[in-house]
């Protein structure tokens, strides 16, 4: 935890503190009542506490991908089925040999492995709701399957449950291993949180547009989650079965699918602690109020309603009282000019992008019509042009979000692949967005952060087991960040929410977000938009004195006066033609230039 | 044999794409899918037979009140479920209200109607057996009888053109002075009632059963992704060639492994052609 410490300017102290990165008292607090528990109740406590270990094992995998990722995976119990299923058939002996116990739960680990990834396939091309119906269908299936194949699964009669070795033989015995199972995940999947995985994962939720922007590889990252949830619900399965001591498929209704999903949800996306209690509570709940056991069902699902209505961040969001602090009014943003060299120190002459007869068509709609581009290193070039004119579509050909029909994009003298905007983070093209697009539930920092997705060098693994790579990463990380957010200006509001900043705070976090990536070419999509004059003068020197470093600036623009200011090369687009090109003056007094769209 | 997975085939088909018109008819209306669907078809059977079997109501009279009712419903979710999350930045939750809608009303089915299928009425009573049995046409006259409707409804009516005009572009229909909330409540009632027809008229097939809401949620969707969203004549298309092939895989392979091949099939399609295989509707992102 030698990270935590935040250098905090005079401003920010006393209002913001920001809290530690990762509070683990909490985690601490319940490891410790759970290891207390078998002393101070019965067996039958200990079995239910068992129960939710068990369980916590699979959601903490799960929240991963449900609460961080969004992916709304609302038929995981499949895996848990095949998890004990496996573990079960395997142990008996019903097909091979009988095998050890505990092989049998790392086969069942290795088959939940396979499952995740094939239930998370679907996931990297459909839409949520497509991708939960699929879900709800492996949910199905694995249990209709579980059911009919009698010979291997005993059908509806079931089949019994792996029983473990000496000393995980008792009550106690298998608690004991549940639950140091349970830690042993609640601390890797914090740490796959705590990274730039969980970084991507919530930019993925929330704003999967910039999670491209800034490199994220969506698939890669998915696949990675799913099998690592599938890993551990394989696991949980296998572990399930043995508590069971014998399996039928009716022990696999969807209501315990729901239940994991539940939990994640009340709990709170986005967070770890919050999942937790909510499995707890939910594990526990229906012992204290059996009459209640029939209605249990109906009463999470308007538990889930009421949540998503009122607290879509959930009770992690309720409980987080550090961001109901009032953050000061009347704020100011003063960029520090001295600090550009620093974060972007200067680089010999990069490549220059060129675009070259590049034609788009919307439909009937010419919205490129053969144009030509260049954007020279260390230049600001301005795009110009009335509503319409093709500035914005420009700017989503350069950075992959629209593949136009024809014509070349190069850096230098390599060709960039049309379309593909996750592939440009990587060719050191950053962009902001005309919205800014952020992660409104996470901290300014970690929305800076997220810009450094692509000069991670720790693998999921590695994250995985905290080694120290990830440590190296994170500690980068988190100094760039910092050095961004006190380039633009901002750094007193490092730990606060996103989504409570001004939207002219947002277009410098974007900027911030922008710079993390050191990129070779900017592109800003109307940075100045909604900003004061005041704001605007610094934004215009910002993006001058960034360019001075050796960096290539594309600047869409609506505000004529901080295109001439800071731009060495304008170039003015009507209907998807150069209108004209050339330096500010020359633009400036261009006949047809200003009559179509200066004015005077 | 043939001859009978013809039947049970298009018969299932017809409830399928009954219920994928009840997802087009919620979707046009606010861009919203709806997992309260298929309960609305286990809502018909159920209703049909709780108000023809136990209370002995003439069957048209039950048609009449399962219908109403599962309109009621379908009210209820846009109510409920769809209206405060349109209002919201994040309309991903829609997935998620109308989850926990579906799930509310499945468990008070449960509780209330029992976890077993109980039998559901003849509707006509007809002699003949076979593959000529009423359970088998009466599924595929309701579809065709809905598709009717609903074609003179779209052409034919005022109200028809303005459902059109909201499903086109709601923010431009408003601007017409369309009452777009109100034409969103109907289409949501219109949905239920679609979605009534299939539970009521496939109730001789599917018997009433709490479990056949999440069963058609899930079928019933196959033919709207496949046949993209919003597009009626996909949906019959793709519902009817989606009863079709269960049913012969059902005879070629056996239940459970035809339920795995029609599974295998849609996952395999929808990750080649995510968008369907007839036109849909695609968003602008940046």
């Amino acid at each position: 935890m030698k990270i935590q410490a935040i250098p905090l300017t005079a401003a920010s102290r006393g209002s913001v503190v920001p809290k530690a990165a990762r509070p683990v008292l909490p985690f601490i607090a319940v490891l410790a009542a759970a290891i207390a528990l078998p002393f101070v109740s019965d067996d039958y406590w200990t079995l239910i506490a068992t129960r939710a270990a068990i369980y916590w094992i699979l959601v903490s995998g799960l929240n991963l991908a449900v609460g961080f990722g969004g992916q709304l995976a609302i038929g995981f119990v499949a895996v848990l089925t095949l998890g004990a299923y496996v573990a079960s058939v395997l142990a008996a002996g019903t097909i091979t040999l009988a095998w050890p116990a505990f092989a049998a739960l790392g086969a069942a680990g290795l088959a939940g492995a396979v499952a995740g990834g094939i239930i998370g396939l679907p996931a990297l091309r459909l839409g949520s709701f497509y991708f939960a119906m699929t879900t709800l269908g492996f949910a199905t299936i694995v249990t209709q399957v579980a059911l009919a194949w009698t010979s291997v699964t005993g059908g509806g009669t079931g089949v019994a449950g792996p029983s473990l070795p000496a000393p995980f033989d008792t009550t106690l015995g298998l608690y004991g291993l549940c639950l140091a199972l349970a830690a042993l995940c609640t601390w890797m999947t914090a740490n796959i949180a705590h990274s730039r995985f969980g970084r991507g994962l919530v930019a993925i939720r929330d704003a999967d547009v910039a999670a491209e922007a800034v490199g994220v590889a969506k698939p890669r990252l998915l696949l990675s989650v799913f099998v690592l949830c599938g890993t551990l619900a394989g696991v949980a399965g296998g572990l399930f079965a043995s508590l069971q001591s014998y399996i039928t498929p009716d022990a696999f209704t969807f209501d315990l699918s729901v239940l994991f999903f539940i939990a994640i949800l009340v709990g709170g996306r986005g967070s770890v602690l919050g999942p937790l209690l909510g499995i707890i509570v939910l594990t526990v709940l229906p012992e204290l109020a059996a009459p209640l056991v029939a209605w249990s069902t109906f009463l999470y699902a308007i538990l889930l309603l009421v949540i998503v209505l009122t607290i879509p961040g959930g009770l992690a969001e309720l409980l987080d009282v550090v961001n109901r602090r009032p953050i000061p009014a009347g704020r100011v943003i003063s960029p520090q000019m001295d600090l550009v060299p620093v974060m972007l120190p200067p680089r010999s002459a990069g490549d220059r992008l060129e675009l070259r007869d590049v034609l788009l068509r919307f439909g009937a709609v010419r919205a490129i019509d053969g144009l030509d581009l260049q954007i020279r290193p260390g230049q600001v070039h301005g795009l110009i042009g009335p509503n319409g004119s093709g500035k914005t579509t420009t700017l989503n050909v350069i950075s992959g979000y629209a593949a136009p029909e024809q014509g070349q994009i190069t850096l230098g003298d390599t060709p960039l692949p049309f379309g593909r905007p996750h592939l440009r983070a990587g060719h050191g093209i950053a962009r902001t967005f005309q919205r800014p697009r952020i992660l409104g539930e996470s901290s300014v920092l970690q929305n800076v952060a997220l810009g450094g997705s692509i000069n991670g060098r720790a693998s999921f693994f590695e994250t995985l087991l905290s080694l120290p790579r990830h440590h190296r990463d994170e500690a980068r990380f988190r100094d760039d960040a910092l050095l961004a957010l006190r380039l633009v200006g901002l750094e007193a509001l490092a730990a606060v929410r996103a989504d409570r900043l001004q939207h002219s705070e947002l277009r410098f976090v974007e900027i911030a977000r922008a710079l993390m990536q050191r990129p070779s070419i900017l592109l800003l999509d109307e940075p100045a938009a909604g900003l004061t004059p005041g704001e605007i003068i610094k934004l215009g020197l910002l993006i001058k004195a960034v360019s001075r470093q050796g960096i290539g600036v594309l600047l869409v623009e609506h505000h004529a006066d901080l295109i001439f200011d800071v731009c060495d090369h304008v170039t003015v687009l009507n209907l998807g033609r150069v209108l004209a090109c050339g330096t500010p003056a020359e633009i400036r007094s261009h006949r047809e230039v200003v009559s179509a769209y200066l004015g005077g | 044999m043939l001859a009978s997975i013809l039947a049970s085939g298009l018969a299932m088909g017809a409830v399928y794409a009954l219920t994928a018109m009840a997802y087009n008819t919620m979707f046009a209306a606010s861009r919203v899918m709806s997992f309260t669907t298929g309960q609305l078809g286990m809502l018909g059977g159920v209703f049909g037979s709780l108000l023809v079997l136990r209370f002995h109501m003439p069957v048209a009279v039950g048609l009449i009140l399962a219908i109403a009712g599962c309109a009621a419903i379908g009210v209820l979710t846009e109510r409920v479920a769809v209206r405060p999350v349109l209002a919201k930045l994040d309309q991903h939750l829609y997935v998620l209200s109308t989850l926990a809608l579906a799930m509310a009303i499945q468990q008070l089915a449960a509780i209330f109607w029992g976890t077993e299928p109980r039998p559901f009425p003849r509707l006509l009573g007809t002699a003949v057996g076979g593959v000529f049995d009423e359970r088998f046409w009466l599924p595929l006259m309701a579809c065709v009888a809905v598709i009717g409707g609903l074609e003179y409804l779209y052409r034919g009516t005022l109200l028809g053109r303005a459902f059109l005009a909201v499903a086109e572009d709601s923010e431009a229909a408003r601007a017409l002075g369309l009452p777009e909330r109100r034409l969103r409540v109907a289409s949501y009632a219109l949905a239920g009632g679609i979605g009534g027809i299939a539970g009521f008229f496939g109730g001789e097939l599917m018997l009433a059963y709490f479990g056949n809401g999440s069963m058609l949620s899930f079928y019933g969707f196959i033919p709207v992704a496949l046949g993209g969203l919003g597009n009626n004549r996909g949906a019959i298309i793709g519902g009817l060639a989606l009863g079709l092939l269960q049913q012969a895989a059902n005879f070629a392979l056996g239940g459970v492994f035809a339920s795995c091949a029609v599974f295998a099939v849609f996952i395999a399609a929808l990750l080649a052609v995510p968008g369907g295989m007839f036109r849909g509707i695609a968003a602008r992102r940046v």
